[in-house]
């Protein structure tokens, strides 16, 4: 995953599915380019057309509850999004981001020195990220969630481990 | 120090003799189940590069979200799934003239004391009320999981929560459910799993436990768990698919917290938009008009639910101005309700009896919302755009209430 730096969109606890990936298109909605478009519709309409590829999404506690749907970490991964810093994920959302193969990181401390719209910098590999207000280390993921990650997203590590 | 049911049955599915909350295992689950996301998982699972499920009898699939198929597109993904389950000899398929699946996953005997049931939906937990270790996963794990068999979980801390006292007339599990909720935050038990006992709980019907194992998923909770009852045994008896194994927590296991509830005192309770922990009393609650009553889902279509909404509508009419939907979590509850009555008593109320399945609740199919509009269902999510209008409104609350509020026009409590 290496360095990843972009400029910061910030959210508040309690993020849920449904405004990250409406329902409603869950099951016509099929293609990349088409689920991007839709990241995160009724949380900030905007944001699809402001996003740069690497941007990093910054919330607050137990963001992606409610439905289980994929395409709510996917659609982010697909907007070309770099990371997700969450004081908490949602357990299966923080799932389905390892699954995608998009990078994630949870740390109270880190999400509030970071303010929207800030420019960051995250090191996976040293465990650190430089915002306005310091440089913070966070802890790593556990190997058998890294080991995921790393290889590009669950069916990429399946392939993987199956060639092996 | 002994051990939680989690820990137990964890360390049972991964082959190992004991692990502790915090560890990572392989395990290997009873049942994975999905619904009209199959045909999403199928297209996935064809990217690993296998042409073969590995245990076919561990797969569940039942066509519940948007059934009968709205749009072509819809209709596409059915055939898709039905193509697939006879190519690979998955006989659990279940076609649209069943339910919802986590109806009909209990009904046809999958839930069982004892069974790790990992399923593509989050209220997966549901199953929990039958004694299983019971979570819900994403898309593609599933497809993983058809192809390998297994997949890694981390093993929950797990926080007791001790149910007392009785419910006052028109109080039950889902003002319960939903004060609890209202009480620890929508991520009160975020990673954890949560365990229900107590003198009310050990009293509580098949379908209480539903509806608090359903509703765990909205505490942030990974499952939600009941140590079986006689009724719940006498329930899987004659339905069981397969032999099981009660497994319960030990007497000395360590918990990560304990909280007490007394229903004694408890009103009904209302979850306003746009978020499920946002509760209060029906009594604090300011006057909400109404224009759309959902009665059903996976949390509340039950036949207890239908027939206290019919009691409370019987031989009287829905305010005029609300449109009141009723579905039917399966079609075994349907045919019940047909055969004893109460769809007639809902239907005279002026009430549109739907086919049963997961409706408007996920805003994919049926009961849409225009901007401005109010709902007061009887299902588990009140997210903004839940039901396919993010400038509609959704309450939650209980099947009485719900009946209650329709004839009144405005949510209110029937008792």
């Amino acid at each position: 995953m290496g360095i990843i730096r972009g400029r910061v969109f910030k959210y508040g606890d309690n993020v849920n599915t449904d405004v990250i990936f409406p329902g409603k298109y869950t099951y016509t909605v099929t293609e990349p380019e088409e689920i991007a478009k839709h990241a995160l519709e009724d949380l900030d309409p905007d944001f699809i057309k402001k996003v740069k590829p690497n941007d990093i999404i910054v919330a607050g506690n137990n963001f992606g509850c409610g439905s289980s749907r994929e395409q709510a970490a996917f659609c982010l991964k697909y907007a070309r999004v770099g990371a997700v810093i969450a004081k908490s994920f949602a357990r299966i959302y923080f799932r389905n981001c390892i699954n995608a193969g998009l990078p994630i990181l949870m740390s109270s401390e880190i999400v509030d020195n970071i303010e929207n719209d800030e420019e960051i910098e995250i090191d996976f590999e040293k465990g650190i990220v430089k915002t306005k207000q310091g440089i913070f280390n966070f802890p790593p993921l556990p190997p058998e969630v890294l080991q995921i990650l790393n290889a590009g997203g669950l069916i990429e590590y399946i392939k993987q481990d199956r060639a092996e | 120090m002994g051990k939680t049911f989690s820990e137990k049955i964890l360390a049972l599915k991964s082959s190992k003799d004991s692990v502790t909350a915090g560890e990572i295992v392989v395990a290997r689950p009873d049942y994975v189940m999905s619904h009209d996301n199959a045909a999403a998982i199928s297209k996935t699972f064809g990217k690993i590069g296998t042409d073969k499920v590995v245990i076919p009898s561990k797969i569940v699939i039942i066509l519940d979200h948007v059934i009968p198929a709205s749009d072509a597109k819809n209709a596409e993904n059915h055939k898709t799934i039905r193509a697939f389950v006879k190519k690979h000899g998955i006989n659990n398929f279940y076609d649209i003239n069943h339910g919802i699946c986590h109806q009909v996953l209990p009904e046809k005997g999958f839930a069982l004391p004892g069974k790790l049931i990992l399923g593509s939906d989050s209220h997966t937990n549901t199953y929990g009320a039958f004694g299983a270790f019971a979570a819900g996963i994403g898309r593609t794990e599933v497809a993983a999981l058809w192809a390998t068999g297994k997949i890694w979980l981390r093993v929950p801390e797990t926080i007791k929560i001790v149910l007392k006292g009785r419910f006052r007339k028109g109080v039950g599990a889902k003002d319960l459910a939903l004060r609890i909720i209202g009480e620890i935050g929508a991520d009160g038990a975020l990673y954890s799993a949560v365990e229900f006992t107590g003198p009310l709980a050990e009293s509580f019907s098949v379908s209480d436990r539903m509806v608090l194992c359903n509703l765990s998923a909205e505490m942030g909770a990974k499952n939600g768990y009941f140590a079986p009852s006689e009724e719940v045994l006498r329930y899987v008896e004659n339905i069981k698919k397969d032999s099981f194994e009660i497994i319960k927590s030990d007497e000395d296991a360590e918990y990560q917290k304990e909280l007490v509830f007394d229903v004694s005192s408890l009103r009904p309770q209302v979850a306003k938009p746009h978020t499920v922990d946002n509760v209060v009393s029906i009594d604090e609650l300011e006057h909400t008009g109404i224009d759309q009553v959902l009665l059903g889902t996976c949390t509340n279509g039950r036949i207890e639910d239908l027939e206290k909404a019919a009691e409370i509508l019987k031989g009287k009419t829905i305010a005029s101005g609300v449109r009141m939907l009723v579905f039917p979590a399966s079609w075994n509850i349907y045919r019940q309700a047909l055969k004893n009555g109460t769809l007639s008593i809902l239907a005279d109320a002026g009430a549109v009896i739907m086919n049963p399945g997961c409706g408007p609740c996920l805003g994919a199919h049926e009961g849409a919302l225009a901007d401005d509009e109010v709902c007061l269902s009887t299902a588990n999510r009140n997210f903004k755009g839940r039901m396919g209008n993010p400038k509609a409104h959704v309450y939650l609350a209980s099947p009485e209430t719900a009946a209650a509020s329709a004839l009144a026009g405005y949510i209110t409590s029937a008792y």
